[in-house]
């Protein structure tokens, strides 16, 4: 018989070495599916985990790991500080849309005035739609008891339907001879997040990330309010015993997760998009859901897992284009992540027990 | 001497870590009341276990009658004439009785034969229960009731209670000693599980004390004083708690028509309690489980307020007040359940101390908390109280469950609170460090701060109770002076016999 049974106290080593056991997991199990696919297993891994850092076109690859990891970095930590509370946001997708929308709004509402108040104002505006349209399943969960991962989540999809409106009517380009999407912002110079070094792929939108890393480990480690959201996810009633009220805690989680959601909305629409259009969403959102869990919920590991995650997407495409390797099968990689992540945690609060069990 | 009924020679179990029995001998004679005593983890359970099956023996034999007996599971202790009544029932609320115990039998019988063998056998026994009714509508011994007919159906030689009596009201305790006294006259022989001594000095006729695994001693309990046992049971010589009798100071607290709906539907609605609570007072609050003790003291300590006007402290209203600002003001509390409520199970010591201390010790700067002070705070809470642990890093989890509510009991004490409201403080925790919360209490008191003492352990609270009232279905009785108050006026306190009748024998 094998058994489960509950360490006294968690692992630390095994809390840290689950990540690494993870990836080394699905490196192996991956190049079987590759292999199975009729690809060379090790050049694929190669491909995926060596080439954007190291290969040939690295310096191209490079700045894209920073651009495509900083909007998943930036939404999951807000995520990572709901999910450690028992608190599942799962619209940040729609936070993100809505961020960008009020974003670019603020910055075409403008359009051509020149000032330097004008990308603040967009960064405030940004942080403003992604806050608001996250306390929409807020406030109804803590006035009507809703259930804030259907509501947030249903959300998404009327979040893409005002962005689709958006682009083919109020923020349409009036000189952009009838195509959808609106002006173009990197044309913009007042409202443009440009590289604030060429070629690095640093933008307003990597410092956030950053910012929001630093942010969310001083709140979790030396704040009341973190310290409240850590025991609401340990045992809900004896934070509710301490004085913590949950229903402000619901606020707090869900406000914050949107409101980084809406800046890297922000941020991506006013630099590496430029544009409001139909497809501006590509499933940051959603991504980050997993990015958070891949880095433990924990800030530091969340940054980590962001750049492991934007290696693999690069990582990926080039697979893709190089080796010919279907969409799908990168997908299913990702996926096998998770849930080798998943599985090796278990190992954090639970051991192996092989042999005979008993009633006790 | 008779050939006795069931023999266990040398019986050894091991765990990893700890022998749980280690060469346990005893013998039960037919129609004898035996009495298995000892402290929590002094291995009373695995060896009742081991009896009935569900845990094999690493060493030792046992034999039923003179015949060797080795269930290899619950099913052939059964059917070799041995039952058992847990501690826990296992019955479905939305089934009847006759359905729930058609459910543990192996091979059934139709239901309408069932029910008239449930009301023969119930007649017979004293134990009066319609078949017929849903268990969700009974009273715990109504429910114990059940369980005990499931197994007198079996027509058992032997019959295991594990602490039959911790549900049950005075009256009850009596009507279900005068059914166990009809059925060891009858010849079949009871294994009665208790750490209550003054019932087993009632009930039982011979008694084996465990402690840490082996047999240390054997007594006639009725001739034997419940100290020298209590005693035997802990090894060494208890320290009674002690104090000084003092006037009561000023009332500090005081409930008027406190009311409160129930939090859920198995909760219990709060119905117009009153009461008055003077400084350096010990009130004992009495009653069984599931009457509104969880939600008395939720009400107490600020985890579900109240409207205005229901509780005033020091002549303020602080009814409307969530837990931190009452305990800013000096009333703290300490619930009944330790994991997950009163403490977070896989967080460290530290930060259980700052779960309720962030306040009152100053751990919280303007929001940001100060862990150099909290790891303080800890350790001395484990110095003074004697929590045994590897220090403030290790988690709830990893401690005993009385170490653990040390460590609870502790962080309140320490924060010197004026008013202090405890559920239940010495649940499950072994006879000495019981000992040690109750003095503790006492000297919180002593030192002028009001207590409310909410327990089911009656022994406990005409110990260090200044008065004493019951909780009977959300209503409070009237406080009396503890002293000089016999059993019975507190049985009827607690809502008597629940409407049970006596047994007629």
């Amino acid at each position: 018989m094998i058994g489960l049974v509950k360490r006294p106290e968690p692992s630390r080593l095994f809390s840290l070495a689950a990540p690494v056991l993870a990836v080394l997991a699905t490196m192996f199990f991956g190049g079987l599916l590759f292999a199975a696919l009729g690809k060379a297993p090790l050049e694929a891994i190669q491909t995926i985990f060596w080439e954007p850092l190291f290969g040939e076109f690295a310096f191209f690859y490079r700045p894209q790991l920073l651009i495509k990891g900083a909007p998943l970095v930036l939404i999951a930590i807000g995520l990572s500080l709901g999910f450690k509370a028992g608190i599942w946001n799962i619209g940040a997708e729609g936070q993100y849309i809505m961020g960008a929308l009020f974003g670019a709004g603020v910055g075409l509402a403008f359009y051509p005035l020149d000032s330097v108040i004008i990308f603040p104002l967009m960064v405030l505006a940004g942080a403003f739609g992604g806050w608001i349209w996250a306390m929409i399943p807020a406030v109804l969960k803590v006035k009507f008891g809703t259930n804030e991962i259907l509501v947030s989540l249903m959300l998404v999809y009327v979040a893409e339907q005002f962005l689709a409106s958006m682009s083919l009517g109020l923020m349409r380009n009036p000189e952009g001879m009838g195509f959808p999407g609106s002006r173009n912002l990197r044309q913009y110079a007042s409202a443009h997040n440009g590289e604030l070094v060429a070629g690095s792929g640093m933008h307003w939108g990597v410092v956030a990330a950053f910012i929001a890393v630093i942010f969310a480990y001083v709140l979790l480690a030396r704040h009341r309010i973190g310290f409240a959201i850590r025991v609401t996810g340990d045992a809900p009633r004896a934070a509710a015993f301490s004085g913590v009220s949950p229903a402000r805690l619901v606020l707090f989680c869900l406000g914050m997760s949107g409101l980084l959601a809406g800046l890297a909305g922000m941020f991506e629409v006013s630099g590496p998009a430029g544009q409001v259009t139909i497809d501006f969403n590509v499933g940051y959102g959603f991504t980050a859901i997993i990015v958070a869990f891949l880095g433990r919920l924990h800030p530091v590991g969340i940054l980590l897992a962001g750049g492991l995650m934007a290696l693999t997407y690069i990582g990926g495409d080039i697979a893709q284009s190089k080796m010919g390797l279907p969409a799908a099968a990168i997908q299913v990689f990702q996926g096998m992540l998770l849930f080798f992540l998943l599985a090796f945690d278990l190992f954090t609060n639970y051991r192996l027990k092989i042999g005979r069990t008993e009633v006790a | 001497m008779s050939q006795p009924l069931l023999s266990l020679q040398s019986l050894t179990k091991a765990y990893p870590g700890v022998v749980a029995n280690d060469a346990v001998s005893l013998s039960i004679a037919p129609g004898e009341v035996h009495a298995l005593l000892g402290e929590n983890g002094a291995g009373k359970s695995t060896l009742v276990k081991m009896i009935y099956g569900l845990v094999k023996p690493d060493a030792g034999r046992m034999q039923m009658n003179g015949a060797p007996f080795a269930p290899a599971e619950p099913r052939a202790a059964r059917s070799a004439g041995v039952g058992m009544v847990f501690q826990h029932f296992s019955l479905f609320d939305a089934m009847t009785v006759a359905e729930n115990i058609a459910l543990g039998m192996e091979n059934a019988p139709k239901l309408g034969a069932l029910s008239a063998r449930i009301t023969a056998v119930s007649e017979a026994y004293g134990l009066p229960l319609s078949p017929d009714r849903t268990v969700g509508d009974l009273s715990a011994g109504e429910r114990q009731r059940v369980e005990i007919i499931r197994c007198l159906l079996q027509d058992p030689k032997l019959l295991i209670m594990d602490e039959p009596t911790s549900v049950l009201t005075p009256q009850e305790v009596e009507i279900l000693f005068k059914t166990l006294r009809k059925l060891s006259a009858e010849g079949t022989a009871i294994l009665y599980i208790s750490h209550k001594l003054e019932e087993i000095r009632t009930l039982c006729d011979h008694a084996t004390i465990l402690r840490l695994g082996k047999v240390v001693g054997e007594c006639t309990p009725r001739d034997t004083s419940a100290r020298d046992m209590a005693e035997m049971m802990v090894g060494k010589l208890l320290q009674t708690p002690t104090r000084a009798g003092q006037a009561a100071g000023d009332t500090v607290l005081r409930l008027t028509g406190l009311s409160a709906p129930a939090p859920n539907a198995f909760g219990m609605a709060l119905k117009d309690i009153a009461l008055d609570l003077r400084g350096g007072e010990i009130l004992g609050i009495g009653g069984v489980s599931g009457n509104g003790q969880d939600e008395l003291l939720a009400a107490l300590s600020g985890e579900r307020p109240v409207p205005r006007g229901m509780i005033t402290f020091k002549g303020e209203d602080i009814g409307p007040l969530g837990p931190t600002a009452r305990r800013t003001r000096g009333v703290l509390a300490a619930p009944e359940e330790r994991m997950g409520h009163a403490a977070a199970p896989d967080m460290s010591l530290t930060e259980n101390a700052m779960l309720t201390g962030a306040v009152r010790e100053g751990l919280d700067r303007r929001g940001f908390l100060d862990w150099p002070a909290a790891t303080r705070f800890a350790e001395s809470i484990i110095k003074r109280f004697d929590v045994r642990t590897p220090g403030p890093r290790a988690a709830a989890r990893s401690l005993s469950g009385g170490n653990l509510q040390k460590f609870v009991i502790g962080r309140e004490v320490m924060q010197r609170p004026e008013v202090f409201v405890v559920n239940q403080p010495t649940w499950g925790v072994d006879a000495s460090a019981a000992a040690d919360i109750r003095q503790a209490l006492l000297d919180l008191a002593q030192g002028g701060a009001a207590l409310i003492v909410i327990s089911q352990d009656l022994d406990e609270l005409m110990e260090i109770s200044d008065r004493f009232a019951a909780l009977n279905e959300g209503r409070l009785s009237a406080p009396r002076p503890a002293q000089g108050i016999t059993v019975e006026e507190i049985g009827l306190m607690m809502g008597g016999a629940h409407d049970m009748e006596v047994a007629h024998v």
